[in-house]
């Protein structure tokens, strides 16, 4: 049964818009029950302190207010956060959801309130007291790593969280062989995720029926209603878990928080539905943060560009408390280190340090952009090491096609690639020799044009169970209702991804319907049966297969009665049009309809068959897929302001096949921009005494429409053997593949000035003081002025 | 200790006695059950609380509910409306053709931004369109489809003036 691709491939506009683009859908916080109470948290001001004593009694008897509640109040009732991560020797940091004793970091949360309103709720949250005693704040993960430095938590000796070590190959023999090492300290800095949707939580029990509702902004409904359970002491059974609309998460609502089970709590506890929303100033200081990784790369090369070896030391800063992943993003960056190159000996040490900050966690690649940043700045310095062209250091050490599965010495399978293609097109793409003439010109008037490059691979459609800390598998059930219309149930839980249109694709083109035909269902876990949900580039590539696994079983089963209808052999039909018919004889048919239809009156089956039309399917991947790719980044620095204006970008993504080119555009648009906020932009800033003072959109710079230039992508198709549809993943791919090529650009435009690294944000201060430091040893390199000086925000050059 | 306002609201005049302090998006969102219209940072920075106030975009969450007192508000609910063609509002149209959005969660008060451009700016160059909507933050799509969205209404808004 030959499947014809009419809706595959195709950019086919979502579905999901329509509600989207009237007002019509539903986030969390649109919820509205009857009688329903808001919740405000009190959280602590201090990063270090001591809760000497709480009063709340003033705020008990504030207007409207139904409750005030303590850690203390609490008791037991509520369990502590989970954490997945089982790492060897990994100390333990276990966070109770309300702070009883001791406060970690600035938003932590010590008491809350309840009320009528939101309003009422925050004016008597200003009405509890908290007494703290200040105790020493530990903010610099190398100072908190120092003998001697005060310790987080004080049943343990120290603040390393867990060291873990990977190696493969002979890395001392590596560096002995090699005729140059080339190092270098950089800083991954650590942002905020910034979804624009703020978390929330809406929680509704009703006791006659023993049902928990929790409506919540997740990106992992099932794994939710799991630990919600778990935190209760409630049969899981009694819990569902609804995701509604979710608006954006980048892996920041990839988590279980406090706020989630103490707001499913107090529906219980209080009898009444409550809702919980964050405000910004919140989701900054206690939602997950991404990054924090300070690595030390070391490559021992040979005089021609050969890599030898590698080795890297990363001390991750984990923040105070451990969420749900927080202990494993630092390991995703030691298994990626290598990026796409061939190099035989690897040496990878991590340390993780606990911090008076909010835990890092997921965000949007988690793990891979550090590595991919280590390793194309450690490769560019190489380069300019050796004084050889990037793209050539690049190509030198690719694997070549014909090596794939190729097996890395950090123990990985890629699966399938051609790295020279990608980068290829990329260079033609760009013009890339045009373009070093023209810097080349440039620099000799006095202005200073960079040119980066970054050719990446990543590690997505996690994963194998058996490398994941909670299932990697993905489940989907494909419902066909009697009147012939498809429900397609799926795990995962897509919060703007658009897989009500790219599973509908699939689907219409297995059974030979139209996309308007099926209708896709997710992120209710009692609709859906068990799944993990969207993170790590899976939705399509674990969820996706399982889909199409499913409909598989399906189609299998209606051929099966279309057959018997037309006594042929089943084997011999093609599903097209809504109907079921011969492929040598399309004339003799079944409407799609009448053969679903058979199967619920089930009077004539075939004997021995189960009436019904429904099908599940648990894929569990054998492989993870390895997405590439290579981009380009054209930049002029103005010497005498130090701004960067993004003349161009050029990205050629490599995602394996492709259901929606639209949808893949907009994850590659979009990942491109969240990757050129780290590169310029975006940096959380705490200060010596552990204050979030970048603690609001108004002083943490997001990029805005006019930051960007209009991105230049194309596309080469290097299908995965991992999965039947042959597709890889791609929400990460531009936040892992583009910080390095803007990074690259920026420093390779201040050559001249002799600047070899530059970490990121690349603030113009920083350059121009790297400007003015300059010492030549030969003649000062000319400078001019570029532009009208209006900066990044105020105009582009093309 | 309530004051009573009136304002009419996509259309339709809307009295209450509300808080002074009450912000007008709270107005719009919890009164009016108007939730089309997003919160995402109560500091006028992402935008994505943007209506039309007397035909200009507003950011609704530092502006109170009395300050609206006596004027036309117009939310994402009611821009359909504006079209004149029974359907989507040109802008709509553009941002479902091509791709403006994923969450959805900028996207009210992004069209609405985008709307408010094109009564002023029937034709934008892409520069115009990304300075337009610099004061709205989207963090999904990399704003390229919504400037190709913006210039598909354009398009479509010229060819049904001709």
């Amino acid at each position: 049964m030959a499947t014809a691709t009419r809706y595959m491939g195709r950019p086919l506009k979502r579905k999901e818009d329509p509600r989207l683009i009237q007002g019509l859908s539903h986030y969390v916080d649109d919820l509205r029950l009857p009688d329903m109470h808001y919740v405000v948290f009190v959280r602590s001001p201090h990063a270090h302190a001591r809760i000497r004593s709480m009063d709340t009694s003033r705020a008990q008897t504030a207007p409207g207010v139904l409750a005030v509640l303590t850690g203390q109040d609490l008791g037991n009732a509520v369990g502590v956060i989970p954490c997945a991560a089982q790492l060897p020797e990994m100390k333990l940091a276990l966070r109770p959801p309300l702070a009883t004793e001791r406060v970690l970091f600035v938003g932590e949360p010590v008491a809350l309130v309840v009320a009528v309103d939101r309003y009422a709720a925050r004016d008597a949250a200003e009405l509890v007291e908290v007494e703290y005693e200040p105790l020493t704040p530990i903010v610099d993960p190398e100072k908190a790593l120092a003998r001697g430095a005060p310790v987080l938590h004080p049943q343990y000796s120290d603040n390393v969280a867990y060291r873990w070590e990977l190696e493969g190959g002979d890395v001392g023999a590596a560096f002995q062989k090699a005729d140059k090492v080339v190092r270098q300290k950089m800083v991954n800095q650590r942002l905020i995720p910034v979804a624009l949707e703020p978390r929330a939580v809406v929680a509704n029990y009703k006791p006659g029926e023993n049902k928990l509702t929790v409506w919540s902004t997740t990106q992992i409904p099932h794994l939710l209603r799991t630990q919600i359970a778990a935190a209760l002491g409630v049969p899981e059974y009694i819990v569902h878990v609804i995701a509604p609309e979710v608006g954006g998460g980048f892996g920041s609502k990839l988590n279980v928080y406090a706020e989630e089970v103490l707001v499913a709590h107090l529906a219980m506890r209080l009898g009444k539905p409550v809702k919980w929303t964050e405000s910004r100033r919140e989701n900054f200081q206690a939602t997950i943060h991404g990054r924090d990784q300070i690595a030390t790369m070391e490559l021992a090369v040979k005089r021609d560009g050969t890599l030898l070896g590698l080795r890297c030391h990363i001390l991750a800063d984990l923040g105070a408390y451990y969420q749900l992943l927080t202990p494993l993003i630092p390991t995703l960056t030691g298994l990626m280190i290598c990026g796409c190159y061939k190099i035989p000996a690897v040496r990878v040490e991590i340390t993780g340090a606990f911090t008076n900050k909010m835990a890092t966690d997921a965000y949007r690649g988690a793990g891979r952009p550090e590595a991919t940043y280590f390793i194309e700045r450690a490769i560019d310095m190489v380069a300019a090491e050796l004084k050889k062209d990037p793209a050539e250091i690049r190509r030198k050490n690719f694997p070549k096609p014909k090596e794939f599965p190729y097996a890395t010495p950090t123990g990985l399978i890629y699966d399938s690639a051609n790295y020279p293609k990608s980068l290829d097109m990329a260079l033609k793409k760009s013009g890339y020799r045009r373009l070093r003439a023209q810097q080349a010109k440039l620099r000799r008037q006095g202005r200073y044009l960079g040119i980066g490059l970054s050719t990446y691979v990543e590690i997505c459609a996690m994963g194998p169970s058996s490398a994941m800390p909670a299932g990697g598998w993905e489940s989907a059930t494909v419902r066909i209702e009697p009147t012939g219309k498809v429900n397609i149930l799926t795990g995962a839980s897509p919060h703007g991804q658009g897989q009500e249109t790219s599973f509908a694709q699939i689907a219409a083109d297995l059974l030979g319907l139209e996309p308007d035909d099926i209708h896709v269902v997710h992120g209710d876990t009692a609709i859906v049966p068990y799944g993990i949900g969207t993170f790590g580039s899976r939705a399509t590539a674990v969820g996706g297969t399982a889909v199409y696994t499913a409909l598989v079983k399906i189609r299998d089963k209606l051929a099966t009665i279309a057959g018997h209808i037309l006594q042929e052999d089943p084997q011999r039909l093609v599903f097209r049009d809504k109907k079921i018919f011969l492929k040598s004889n399309p004339a003799k048919s079944v409407a799609f309809a009448e053969a679903v239809g058979a199967a619920y009156i089930a009077k004539a089956l075939p004997a021995g068959m189960e009436p019904g039309l429904e099908a599940t399917h648990f894929f569990e991947p054998s492989n993870f897929t390895f997405p590439f790719g290579a981009h380009v980044a054209v930049v002029e620095v103005d010497p005498e302001t130090g701004e960067v204006h993004l003349q161009r970008y050029v990205a050629v993504d490599d995602c394996g096949n492709v259901i929606n080119p639209l949808l893949v555009d907009g994850q590659v648009h979009g990942g491109i921009v969240q990757a050129l906020g780290q590169a310029f932009l975006e940096e959380a800033v705490y200060d010596e005494n552990g204050q979030l003072i970048t603690g609001e959109l108004t002083d943490y710079a997001i990029p805005r429409a006019w930051d960007v230039p209009r991105l230049e992508t194309a596309r080469t198709v290097t299908p995965s053997p991992v999965n039947p549809l042959g597709v890889k993943g791609v929400g990460e791919a531009g936040t892992i593949g583009a910080t390095p090529a803007l990074v690259n650009a920026v420093v390779d435009a201040l050559a001249p000035f002799g600047v070899r690294h530059l970490d990121m944000p690349t603030k113009r201060e920083r350059i121009w003081q790297l400007i003015r430091k300059f010492k030549p040893t030969g003649s000062r390199p000319a400078t001019k002025r570029v532009g009208d000086g209006r900066g990044r925000r105020g105009r582009r050059k093309r | 200790m309530g004051v009573v306002i009136q304002m009419r609201v996509n259309g339709k005049t809307q009295q209450h006695e509300v808080e002074p302090r009450l912000l007008l998006v709270h107005y719009l969102r919890d009164v009016l059950g108007l939730t089309g219209t997003h919160i995402g940072c109560e500091t006028s920075i992402c935008g994505a609380c943007t209506v039309l106030l007397g035909g200009k975009a507003v950011k609704s969450c530092t502006l109170l509910a009395v300050q609206a007192d006596g004027a036309d508000v117009v939310t994402i609910e009611g821009l359909a409306a504006l079209g004149g063609n029974g359907g989507l509002h040109p802008v709509q149209e553009g941002f479902w053709e091509k791709h403006g959005l994923q969450c959805g969660y900028c996207t009210p008060g992004m069209i609405l931004a985008a709307v408010e451009l094109l009564q002023t700016n029937p034709k934008p160059k892409e520069e115009e369109i990304r300075r337009a909507i610099a004061g709205n933050l989207c963090r999904c799509t990399g704003y390229q489809h919504i400037v190709d969205a913006v210039q598909y209404a354009a398009r479509k808004m010229a060819a049904a003036k001709r």
